[in-house]
């Protein structure tokens, strides 16, 4: 259940809407069945009125977005961001994919996002209407008589357990309370598998990465990933394949894309979300963080516009490459 | 109709696994499921239906279609191709079975895709009837019955059997080779199951979704729809509504260098991405807008129009859980359609 | 099942001659591996070809049906198959299927019409197939006008065959124009879609356009502002393709698949399709 409700966004964007600071409003949009929301521009009060929605199951990333809407949109988009989004929109600034000035960057609290398959695991299919009431998510479904109340903290995404920060890092200003950024365990789970054999890690890895049916969806939802062009869309670059055409293709797509986003993914978890094969690619994100923050000191991307990742700043007090081949021998 | 008590499926599973491969959907560790080869203690998921679909047993995502060997200025081309194995998919959905009715009328339409087509001929198809759809389902939308799945042969399970009707020959020799394990039965229990789950049907929220703006003869009426700038506005272009789709059938053919020679394979394909019409001098579908649009266009007015009005989804839902981004063909067909399906 | 044959699965083809036509088009000569024509095809039909490890694309067949020894290709390099093939000896052997797509009506709906062709750049090759069909059955048809225009002299397709045989027919007027004045050129400058404006063709001819996207459009209006039908105009399209035969779903406009049912098109029957081609 979020503290804030969808009112006080339409309000807010309906005020920033008619005194001419934006000219349109980048939210949720309602669907079917309250958790199938819809990123959808709203150019119109009447059109927020209509379709805005705020609710346990707005986890889309709007960052990427800004990235194609900014060019082809005339005057100041109204941008929602929850805290990790904030991330995102500091790293593409950094790296100057689109223009500041024009964005309105409203912060919102968010006190984590439902994942719909976890709730589905305790409703069953069937579900009719989502609800919220006294801070539990309320669902009626077809099947039972009696609406099944849960409780956010049951149904988060994995990466709402692992919430890093409820810091706002870029706004124009805030709705609700400043949050800050918070301890979480999200490297556990990197423990555990670097603790593995090598080859128990290989199976794991071969496992998951066998699901993989290359729909791109990590890729066209992570806001690290915002190539002009792609390799693996280029024919010309010899790497391109629709197709896991094999498991060493399986595996070299991820692996690239994972090294390809290193010290630029902020760790906000998209890749995950989409995957319609359930397949946690964040981990690979995460062990690339774990090993920079070990050899370079703790580095958050996205947390300042401007800040050097460690891969891009060289100093003479950088691990040595030697250091690689003993964690290697170490079977770290 | 044959049934046979649902504590033996295990038994009954081995004996159809003597004569043929045996696919059915499994539970995964992630609470998904998919299909799966039966051995053993391989238990059946009671998964409404499988992540991915079952076109994959005849269409499969990625596929040698031959192989070339070159020497200098020769080549020689090696045909790859080998007749399939006897295989059984069993506990296919209604909606699912439908798809490979779609699938046929664009593989075994002359020329006669031979690579489909062994594969069809090899493969037996038992259905089973839904008990308990989802709110994603809207099957009916589409004709389609849950409650008597077509394919080779129709199965329903209910509490503690499972009936079986073969509807073709291929079904008929299925069930001959199991009959030991079956015993002959009325309808009666099938049909009460029939009129209980109907009435769930009935309480489905897109059950009035409805096709009537959509058909062939359509083209220039939807078009230039205003909606569609909307409708795409956050689509990311990715290809999993295709992917998961069952009637999606787009797909490229690539070559393959193997270091000591070229494999030619086919792969699916998809309308959503940047280069599916990229040609080495342009490309007529430059916006997302345009590659969206043809997606639903194809699926909604176009096979229709080439296919005797058949259109080109089963209502499976899949796209709906899946989308990224929650956009999908019912919410096209409500926008689009103007409000005729609310 | 190793003997049914599949139409994905190609024809081994040998190329035999390279005849160097512009700076970047070539035509190439194709016979199978026992020297005969690899298979019969209608003008306008078009073939598979491919380079193991390359890459497959479809060409349209430039040479006639009436050619019964060989199939010719006049191939501009302009993607990763062409450039392959621009490098390509003779000797070279590729792989070839088909053919695919509706041809021309030649025998029905142009028989006893006068025709006029109007092409631009490598969009006289699709035609060269069909002009040669009309010249070898001369008498099936009426006066033949051809308006032919590219870059420069030097980016004329088939010139050396336009003067000394197409020219020299009789009842055949061959229109050339290139788009800048050059020194050893004295006939027509300016763009095609002009030059048949300037022309001013009579209404009572069944006109045959190929060549690229811009210029079909401004011709056809062209050709509708001399008082042409747009039922007397029949032109030819190009899209992806990679099955051929209508199933691999890349190279539709609407519900038609070019390669099946295209790639000609009467230009009536282009209006009742989106514009998206």
């Amino acid at each position: 259940m979020q503290k804030i409700i969808g009112e006080q966004l339409i309000d807010k964007a309906s005020e920033l809407l008619s005194n001419g600071t934006v000219s349109c409003v980048l939210g949720w949009g309602l669907g079917e069945f309250g958790y199938d929301v819809t990123p959808t521009l709203f150019k119109s009060v009447e059109d927020l009125k209509k379709g805005f929605v705020f609710n346990d199951f707005c986890g889309a990333n709007f960052s990427k977005y800004l990235v194609e809407k900014t060019r082809k949109l005339d005057g100041k988009i109204l941008v929602f961001l929850k805290p990790c989004d904030t991330y995102s929109f500091n790293q593409l600034l950094t790296e100057h994919r689109f223009e500041r000035e024009k964005v309105y960057v409203v912060g919102i609290p968010c006190d984590g996002m439902a994942d719909i398959s976890k709730v589905k695991a305790v409703t069953g299919e069937g579900i009719l209407t989502i609800g919220e009431e006294n801070g539990k998510i309320v669902v009626t479904t077809l099947y039972e008589d009696e609406p099944v109340i849960i409780d956010v903290e049951e149904v988060l995404a994995e990466r709402c357990i692992n919430c890093k920060s409820k810091k706002h890092v870029a706004f124009d200003e805030i709705i609700g309370e400043e949050g800050k950024v918070v301890e979480s365990g999200r490297f556990d789970e990197v423990a555990r598998l670097e603790s593995l054999t090598p080859d128990e890690r290989f199976a794991f890895w071969q496992n998951e990465l066998s699901k993989c049916i290359r729909c791109n969806a990590c890729r066209d939802a992570c806001p690290a990933c915002t190539c002009e062009k792609c390799v693996f869309d280029n024919p010309a670059s010899g790497v391109e394949n629709k197709s896991p055409a094999n498991s060493f293709e399986e595996k070299m797509f991820h692996i690239i894309r994972a090294f390809h986003v290193a010290g630029r993914c902020t760790d906000c978890g998209e890749c995950s979300r989409v995957c319609p094969q359930n397949i946690p690619l964040h981990l690979l994100n995460r062990k690339l963080i774990k090993d920079m923050n070990e050899f370079y000191g703790e580095y958050q991307a996205g947390e300042k516009v401007g800040s050097r990742a460690p891969l891009v700043d060289y100093t003479t007090e950088d691990i040595e490459p030697c250091e690689v081949f003993d964690r290697r021998d170490k079977n770290v | 109709m044959f049934k046979c008590s649902l504590e033996k499926n295990q038994n009954l599973f081995a004996e159809i696994a003597k004569n043929a491969k045996l696919y059915l959907p499994v539970d995964n560790a992630d609470g998904s499921a998919s299909y799966g080869e039966w051995s053993e203690g391989v238990k059946w998921s009671d998964a409404l239906n499988t992540a991915k679909s079952a076109k994959d047993f005849f269409f499969p995502q990625t596929e040698d279609l031959m192989g070339f060997k070159t020497i200098g200025k020769t080549i020689e081309i090696i045909d790859t191709r080998r007749n399939s194995e006897d295989f059984v998919v069993f506990g296919v959905r209604a909606c699912d079975v439908k798809s490979f009715d779609i699938l046929d009328r664009v593989f075994l339409t002359d020329p006669c895709d031979s690579f489909y087509a062994n594969k069809r001929k090899h493969g037996t198809i038992v259905s089973v009837a839904c008990t308990k759809p989802a709110e994603t389902c809207f099957c009916s939308t589409f004709g389609i019955d849950a409650v008597s799945p077509a394919g080779d042969v129709s199965a329903w399970k209910t509490e503690d059997a499972l009936y079986l009707q073969a509807n073709t020959e291929k079904g008929k020799a299925l069930v001959d080779s199991i009959s030991s394990l079956l015993e002959e039965c009325t309808d009666d229990a099938v049909n009460a199951q029939r009129e209980k789950t109907a009435k769930i049907f009935d309480k489905l929220p897109l059950k009035n979704l409805s096709t009537n703006s959509f058909g062939g003869g359509k083209t220039m009426d939807l078009f230039d729809n205003p909606f569609w700038d909307e409708l795409s506005s956050s689509c990311l272009g990715c290809g999993t509504c295709t992917f998961v789709c069952p009637t999606c059938q787009c797909y490229d053919i690539k070559d393959f260098n193997t270091g000591n020679g070229v494999i030619r394979y086919r792969c699916w394909d998809s309308c959503m991405f940047s280069e599916f019409t990229k040609m080495a001098h342009g490309n007529n579908r430059l916006t997302q807008k345009e590659r969206f649009r043809q997606r639903f266009m194809h699926k909604l007015v176009y096979y229709p129009e080439n296919n005797e009005g058949i259109f080109s989804c089963v209502g499976c839902g899949r796209c709906l859980t899946k989308c990224p981004i929650s956009m999908n063909i019912v919410k096209v067909m409500k926008k689009i359609g103007g409000n005729k399906g609310e | 099942m190793n003997k049914i044959t599949d139409t994905l699965i190609p024809a081994i083809g040998v190329i035999t001659d390279i005849k160097i036509d512009t700076p970047d088009i070539k035509t190439f000569r194709i016979v199978t591996l026992d020297g005969k024509k690899a298979f019969d095809h209608r003008p306008g039909q078009c073939a598979m070809l491919s380079i193991p490890g390359v890459g497959e694309a479809m060409f349209s067949i430039t040479s006639s049906p009436t050619n019964t020894e060989y199939m010719e290709f006049s191939i501009k390099k302009c993607g990763c198959v062409t450039e392959w093939l621009h490098q390509a000896e003779v000797g070279q052997q590729i792989t070839i299927r088909g053919p695919y797509g509706k041809p021309f009506p030649v025998d029905d709906v142009f028989a006893g019409k006068n025709l006029l062709f109007i092409a631009g750049g490598v969009g006289l090759a699709p035609l060269r197939s069909v002009i040669n069909y009309c010249r070898h059955y001369r008498d099936r048809y009426g006066e033949i006008d051809i308006v032919y225009g590219s870059r420069s002299k030097a980016d004329l397709l088939d010139y050396k065959e336009i003067i000394d045989e197409w020219s020299a027919d009789a009842g055949i007027n061959v229109h050339l124009t290139i788009d800048n004045p050059q020194d050893d050129w004295n006939g027509h400058v300016g763009f095609v879609p002009n030059y048949v404006k300037e022309l001013g063709f009579d209404t009572n001819k069944t006109a045959i356009l190929c060549g690229p996207p811009i210029m079909i459009k401004f011709t056809l209006e062209g050709l509708v502002s001399l008082g042409f039908d747009k039922t007397q105009v029949y032109t030819t399209l190009e899209l992806r393709m990679k099955c051929g035969v209508g199933k691999c779903g890349r190279c539709n406009v609407g519900s038609k698949y070019v390669c099946k049912d295209g790639p000609v098109f009467r230009c009536d029957e282009l209006e009742e399709l989106p514009s998206e081609y």
